[in-house]
């Protein structure tokens, strides 16, 4: 395999690590806003306790994809950034507010009325910012962003103003938000709790179904390229039941509360979903000007990348494996434990 | 309708003006400035608190005194708020690079990818286990929470060089040849090693520790002079200005390594940062004084005779380049970059002296076998009063760093106007971005204040343990 193409792989795996995991902290959000009833209190308490000590680890994903991006594909980087300024700008105050807003609440003082200010801000951060991200990732499947010699010549608005970019926005946040939910199904230890979020959790899958539904239809002329790569290539028939198994699957599991069984579902779901894109669109990184080829950095920086990513993935995986199973190892206990978030809060 | 209240109507007012005398180049530079201005802030802290923290805990393994266990719950709980600051302003950063200066990244992302990839992973690891030290207080063994502090510790330091070291590849950048305008032969490695690299980081890691030293120092200083005899208070005390005295004493010769070196590499700067015009053999050592750009002279300064020929090139008799052998399209702006060169050597200087006297009176408490030396209302008013100087070094030394290398994005290679995104409007991000930092920073003030102003009574006089 060219070097090219296993740097592309890499960086699609950290996209998908960061929908599965980051997304999944959005989508924790998410419930937030919509935590109601007399568990609302402990709903936002179990969300918070998921998201504490692993948000700001998640999040490096995010950086990971951009650093590969403009070490391996600068002409890449510098395109998409520039025509996608404006809602690149937009995330990025939606990442910087949802992050503040997360810490900012858990020091702030315990009155309620000041809780509820920074959950309103953090909650809304927390949908804004995946819609903002699916725009991104939808504009750049779009094929709409056009360069010549080197130079974006589509605008700083049309590619990314348009239905598709915007229904894989709400897409990506259907997503994150079946993600979170399912995940706290499982981190949930009491049984109300677990019904809470397995609720939401359905909402969600019929909400990612409606939406999956959507983005393909508007890609039909809002993405015509990535369309025919999910449509019409050798592998795509398969992908799609594979996909679709799984999307039910999730949704069957969740009826019949084996969540585990759920969780591994939805996991596959997400994963499956965006290598389908990226199968589609390679090997255009932005179509129809520049390929993984022809906007690659020399073959030097790409082999030393190469070996900077393997000694990288030596030191994370053992680190992070580590903090998945401190925080995630066992149940949360939802009563005021001596442990973690609670001591963290007085 | 509350929708325009004064501050509104004056904010917007003043943007709209603003919005006038701004074209978007400058837009950028502002918002890029203003970016970094407020990240260095939180990045120097996150270099510098995880060893506070740790030296702490440590000494609560050690000695099993409580006082230093809640020392190091009351750090990391500021820590938490300034690093998650840190994060997402370190992301904007990240993106802002392709942002506000695509061209640099589509000239140089090859060549300098590699040390903001290497940034990525130790990042990740110091994520992963700040993740672990904030939350895991009882979910590992306490020498597994101490290694996740040193693991902290030592991941934000490597984080911050693998920064400086992209930065300083544009001051000083190698690992690469120029053909018909673009770069071959590109090594990522050669560019790593670039000659302001070594001098650079170190710098800058030192300066993390001395300002973050001496602002925690200063803060504990200042409420052992309400609440004398807190052990609490004077233990934090003890442990910051040990690391921010140790920096601020080391600093100086990292920053001679570094004025050598640029005196190599970037006479211009060298020139501008000293305010020297003509060319001069056995040139001056110029303290303070306000260059004239128009009239090509530097005014009011104490000059020292033959010392900056002394300091560059360790020859009295050394010729030293002034601006005027530069065509002024190659030339920073002069009065800023001097100016802000003088106040961060007058600030180091300083907390050096400082970090001295403060030395000298332990080593005589010890001889005299008396522990008062942080009981000197003097000298703990005079920790006050210093506790901002770091960080005032820190902007400053930026601003010179960065002014000092313009017009140029790359050091002789892509000017900064080359490098700028053409999309329009630049004002309103900058704007935009200024407003938020603003309220982040209010409101990270005033959560931090809440937790300071709190002071633990049981390691108090009236509870002493």
């Amino acid at each position: 395999m060219p070097l090219e193409t296993i740097i592309a792989a890499v960086m699609i795996s950290a996209l998908i690590i960061y929908a599965l995991l980051g997304g999944a902290d959005y989508g924790g959000g998410v419930w937030d806003l919509f935590a109601f009833g007399k568990r609302a209190p402990a709903q936002r308490a179990l969300i918070a306790q998921a998201i504490g000590p692993v948000w700001e680890a998640n999040h490096v994903w995010l950086i990971l994809v951009l650093v590969i991006l403009f070490t391996a594909f600068p002409p890449a980087f510098a395109a998409i950034s520039t025509a996608l300024h404006i809602p690149l700008t937009l995330l990025l105050i939606g990442i910087v507010l949802r992050g503040t807003t997360f810490t900012f609440r858990a020091h702030d003082a315990q009155r309620d009325d000041v809780q509820r200010r920074w959950s309103l801000l953090f909650s809304i951060a927390s949908i804004i910012t995946p819609v903002l991200l699916g725009v991104v990732l939808g504009s750049i499947a779009s094929g709409t962003i056009k360069l010549e010699n080197g130079v974006v010549v589509s605008g700083f608005l049309k590619s990314w103003l348009a239905p598709f970019p915007f229904a894989v926005g709400f897409f990506a946040l259907s997503l994150f938000g079946l993600l979170a939910a399912v995940y706290l199904t499982i981190e949930a230890s009491e049984n109300e709790l677990q019904e809470d979020f397995r609720l939401r959790a359905l909402i969600a899958g019929i909400a990612v179904g409606i939406l999956a539904l959507t983005v393909f239809i508007l890609a039909g002329t809002g993405a015509p390229t990535v369309r025919a790569g999910i449509s019409r290539s050798w592998w795509a028939l398969a992908l799609h039941l594979v996909t679709a198994a799984f999307a039910i699957g999730a949704f069957y599991a969740l009826w019949i509360r084996k969540y585990i069984v759920a969780r591994i579902c939805a996991v596959a779901q997400v994963t499956l979903i965006l290598v389908g894109w990226a199968l589609a669109q390679f090997p255009y990184l932005v179509e129809p000007d520049l390929t993984v080829y022809s906007a690659a950095a020399p073959r030097a920086t790409l082999q030393l990348l190469i070996i900077a990513l393997a000694a990288g993935v030596l030191v994370l995986f053992p680190s992070y494996y580590y903090l998945f199973r401190v925080f995630k190892g066992e149940k949360y206990i939802t009563a005021r434990s001596a442990n973690g978030i609670d001591e963290y809060h007085k | 309708m509350p929708a325009f209240t004064p501050p509104a109507l004056t904010i917007s007012c003043f943007a709209c003006l603003l919005a006038l005398v701004m074209n978007d180049l400058l837009a950028a530079r502002s918002q890029m400035a203003m970016s970094l201005a407020f990240h260095i802030v939180f990045a120097a802290i996150g270099i510098a608190m995880p060893l506070l923290m740790i030296i702490a805990e440590w000494q609560w393994l050690r000695t099993k005194d409580e006082v230093y266990l809640a020392l190091a719950k009351r750090w990391a709980k500021g820590t938490a708020i300034l690093f998650a600051v840190g994060a997402v302003s370190g992301t904007v950063l990240s993106f802002e690079l392709g942002l506000l200066w695509p061209g640099f990244m589509r000239y140089a992302g090859a060549i300098i990818g590699m040390p903001f990839s290497l940034e990525g992973f130790a990042f990740f690891t110091e994520a992963i286990f700040l993740g672990i030290y904030l939350y895991g207080w009882n979910r590992v063994p306490p020498r597994a929470h101490l290694f996740a502090g040193a693991m902290v510790a030592a991941s934000g330091v490597l984080s911050g060089i693998f920064v400086v070291i992209a930065n300083a590849w544009m001051n000083t950048p190698t690992g690469f040849r120029v053909v018909a305008g673009r770069p071959v032969d590109i090594d990522p490695l050669a560019a790593m090693i670039n000659p302001a690299a070594f001098a650079q980081t170190l710098h800058m890691t030192l300066a993390a520790y001395a300002a973050t030293g001496f602002v925690v120092a200063g803060i504990h200083a200042f409420m052992l002079r309400r609440d004398a005899n807190n052990r609490f208070h004077k233990s934090a005390l003890a442990i910051a200005l040990t690391v921010g005295g140790i920096a601020a004493v080391l600093q100086p010769l990292s920053g001679d390594l570094l004025a050598k070196m640029v005196s190599r590499n970037l006479p211009v700067k060298l020139a501008a940062l000293e305010g020297q015009f003509a060319t001069e053999k056995g040139a001056p050592l110029r303290i303070g004084g306000i260059p004239d750009e128009s009239a090509g002279v530097t005014r009011y300064a104490v000059e020292i005779p033959y010392g900056l020929s002394i300091l560059a090139y360790g020859d009295s008799n050394a010729t030293v380049k002034g601006l005027n052998d530069f065509p002024s399209s190659d030339r920073p702006p002069v009065a800023i970059v001097h100016v802000s060169f003088q106040i961060m050597v007058a600030c180091g200087v300083a907390m050096m002296v400082l970090a001295v006297w403060a030395a000298w009176q332990y080593w005589q408490g010890r001889r005299r076998q008396s522990n008062t030396w942080l009981e000197s209302r003097w000298f703990l008013g005079a920790l006050v009063l210093a506790a901002p100087l770091g960080f005032i070094a820190i902007e400053t030394g930026w601003v010179v760093t960065e002014v000092g290398r313009q017009p140029w994005i790359i050091y002789g290679v892509m000017r900064t106007a080359e490098a700028v995104t053409p999309v329009p409007g630049l004002v309103v991000p900058f704007i935009t971005f200024t407003l938020l930092y603003i309220f982040l920073a209010a409101i990270t003030v005033w959560l931090l204040l809440r937790q300071v102003a709190a002071s633990p009574q049981a390691f108090g006089p009236a509870g002493r343990r």
